[in-house]
């Protein structure tokens, strides 16, 4: 009915209320803590937190439960929320030789400094169903064994082997690197510089960038990356107040990140080089560091006198769209009433077929 | 206000939501908007508790103008009733503590999505429209560096050209709503969506017209008795919406009018899409073919109803 269109106050706090009942589910099952999802479901958290931009698993655990396990819902709470915090301080540039691995591992050689570590990881698990899991009982508290020998300190990064032998592109910081771009603050600009397009990617849509960076795999662009390293683990923040002039770590974040090898034919200017895909996410979120990279690749076209032709090397149509806070809004607001510009819609196919059939008529009669 | 007045908004927040250099920030913006009408600023849009596509833009731009004394009104689609408009309403009622109206001439403020009121603004008001896409060329340039350039040129052959199209494949020009303007004679303008039938409206209007897009973080304005000129040809000037029919309750016959289906077999009445408008009209005593009908005044009262809820 008509009426529902119109809707009113009554009808958006009784949604509310529906909406309250409907999370809750049955009564009769306990009740999820904020607790246990942080604890149990950590990679949707972790998930939260990065495409959020806002490192606190307790808000991102709560956020998921208020929105019912919907990521993205969860998301734009944490957005929401992330804009009413002062900004405190600024953090130096973190270092992550320096990680706390948990994770690392190199496809482009088979022994690097520091080893391979496997880590946490569903790669080698055969993807089926661990009835196990579900359980009456649970399962206990499972406990993995702990390795003879404690991991080397400080692993330096695969990309910087190749540095020392000039193999690869020198990572050269950027003009005006003391302030990078931030999009929380300022409105997108193009031509956009690397800071600004790899924090897009950060905050990006993950499904968004894995099928972009999919598609430089299948075709649609081509950067013949190697996974030079992926790396997971806790590295230290820190901060210089101003009061004290040097630096105090503040505490520790875990983030993922990726290093992807890509291959560059060289020029009249500059001799054949490897060139570097750079991915770096909170928490655990290897898929989107990975797909990350090779976006980041793909967009560096213009640096490198490629031609721009497929889309994920076209900067406007990925930083544009890579938003799933933005993108949600827009497409969802097409549940809005739209009703006045319909009515016009309506009132010219009115007048078009109306004329299309006095000429159809016309002719006919000649 | 004075210290010692009671603080009427959520006291978790900001007066308004914005923080004050956001404000600050949102306000050098629109006194930019204003002195280039039609120009839009790019902005560092905030990350609002309301989603993108519903309005954040209007709502910054609200927000950073909006003072503890302003009476606001809200209407979307030209009603004070429709869910988004109460939604918007009850923000800023919590976050600003602000009386509310539904009264037109009564409003400091009001916020619309897709139409402009019907009775005429004064002096003292401000417009804020909500924006989807504040780029009239986007259509035809989906690259924001290409439109810049276009802009700064002044080079809108590329709407000319659509225009005319539309008159060699039609006979007239087939758009209905977002009709681009050109203002003060200089940028070309996406009015926002409302229907063409508000366009003229534009034109010299007393109030302070501004123009919040969210998502895509532009604001721009029309200052008061300005030059808004939809576009159009000599051969083929521009013309509004007209109806056969005049307002089923009301009896209005030159306001904007929406189709309400009554039944599955083509049956429909016509109503005016400004609630407030029709309201005060039927309360003047005007009727119109329906306004007898209990069927008919039981939709109108359900949508007073709804209002007096609040």
């Amino acid at each position: 009915m008509y009426v529902a269109v119109k809707g009113g106050e009554r009808a958006i706090l009784n949604s509310h209320e529906l909406i309250a009942e409907t999370r809750r589910g049955d009564t009769s099952v306990p009740e999820v803590s904020t607790w246990q999802i942080s604890e149990q479901l950590g990679l949707a958290v972790d998930r939260v937190m990065a495409e959020g931009s806002l490192y606190d698993r307790d808000l991102a655990a709560l956020a998921i439960k208020q929105a019912q396990g919907d990521l993205v819902e969860a998301i734009f709470l944490l957005r929401a929320y992330r804009t009413t915090l002062p900004r405190l301080a600024v953090s130096l540039p973190v270092d992550t030789a320096e990680m706390l691995v948990r994770r690392r591992v190199s496809a482009a050689y088979k022994d690097i400094p520091g080893g391979q570590v496997l880590g946490p990881t569903y790669d080698y698990t055969h993807r089926l169903l661990d009835f196990a899991l579900a359980a009456e009982e649970g399962v206990g508290d499972p406990e993995a064994p702990v390795g003879e020998t404690p991991l080397e300190e400080g692993m330096p990064h695969v990309a910087d082997i190749l540095d020392y032998e000039g193999l690869i592109e020198p990572e050269v910081p950027a003009e005006d690197a003391d302030e990078p771009f931030d999009l929380t603050r300022e409105p997108m600009s193009f031509p956009a510089d690397r800071d600004q397009r790899l924090q897009n990617l950060a905050r990006g849509d993950e499904g968004f960038v894995l099928a972009l960076g999919y598609s430089t795999q299948r075709g649609f662009g081509g950067t013949h990356p190697f996974a030079g390293e992926i790396r997971m683990g806790e590295v230290s923040i820190e901060i210089v107040p101003e009061e004290l002039g040097f630096a105090i770590d503040i505490g520790d974040v875990v983030v993922s990140e990726c290093h992807m090898i890509n291959q560059f034919e060289g020029s009249a200017e500059r001799p054949p080089q490897f060139t570097r895909g750079y991915g770096l996410s909170f928490g655990h979120n290897e898929r989107k560091v990975m797909a990350m990279a090779l976006v980041d690749r793909a967009l560096r076209a213009r640096e490198f006198g490629e031609e721009a032709r497929y889309p994920a090397e076209d900067e406007e149509f990925v930083l544009y769209h890579a938003d799933n806070v933005e993108a949600a809004g827009f497409v969802s607001h097409l549940k809005l009433p739209h009703y006045v510009d319909f009515q016009a819609e309506l009132g010219l196919i009115r007048k078009l077929r109306r004329e299309f059939e006095e000429r159809q008529q016309k002719d006919a009669a000649e | 206000m004075s210290a010692l007045e009671e603080v009427r908004w959520d006291a978790a927040y900001n007066f308004a939501y914005l923080d004050e250099q956001t404000k600050r920030m949102i306000r050098r913006a629109l006194l930019k908007a204003i002195a280039v009408p039609g120009y839009q600023v790019p902005f560092g849009g905030r990350e609002m508790p309301l989603a993108y596509g519903w309005g954040t833009g209007g709502i910054q731009v609200t927000a950073s103008v909006i003072g503890p004394d302003d009476t606001l009104k809200v209407i979307d689609q030209g009603a004070d009733d429709t869910t988004n408009a109460v939604s918007i309403r009850r923000f800023f009622s919590r976050v600003a503590g602000v009386d509310t109206t539904e009264a037109t001439e009564e409003a400091d403020i009001i916020q619309t999505r897709h139409r402009i009121p019907e009775a005429p603004l004064r002096e003292g008001q401000v417009l804020v429209y909500q924006v989807p896409q504040p780029e009239p060329l986007r259509q035809l340039e989906p690259r924001e560096t290409e439109t810049r350039k276009m802009h700064g040129y002044a080079e809108y052959g590329l709407m000319h050209v659509r225009l005319y199209e539309d008159i060699a494949r039609y006979g007239h020009i087939a758009t209905t709503y977002s009709y681009p303007v050109m203002v003060n004679g200089r940028y070309l303008m996406s009015p926002s969506p409302i229907p063409k039938f508000d366009n003229p409206k534009m034109q010299d209007n007393p109030a302070i017209q501004l123009f919040g897009a969210g998502r895509e973080k532009r604001i721009y304005a029309i200052p008061p008795y300005a030059s808004v000129k939809s576009l159009d040809f000599d051969d083929h000037p521009f013309e509004v919406q007209t109806w056969d029919e005049a307002c089923a309750l009301c009896g209005a016959q030159n306001s904007y009018l929406d189709e309400v289906v009554l039944d599955d077999r083509g049956g429909k009445m016509f109503v005016c899409s400004d609630t407030h408008f029709c309201a005060d009209r039927r309360a003047e005593g005007h009727r119109g073919e329906l306004g007898g009908d209990p069927a008919a005044l039981a939709f109108a009262r359900t949508a007073e109803e709804e209002g007096a809820d609040r």
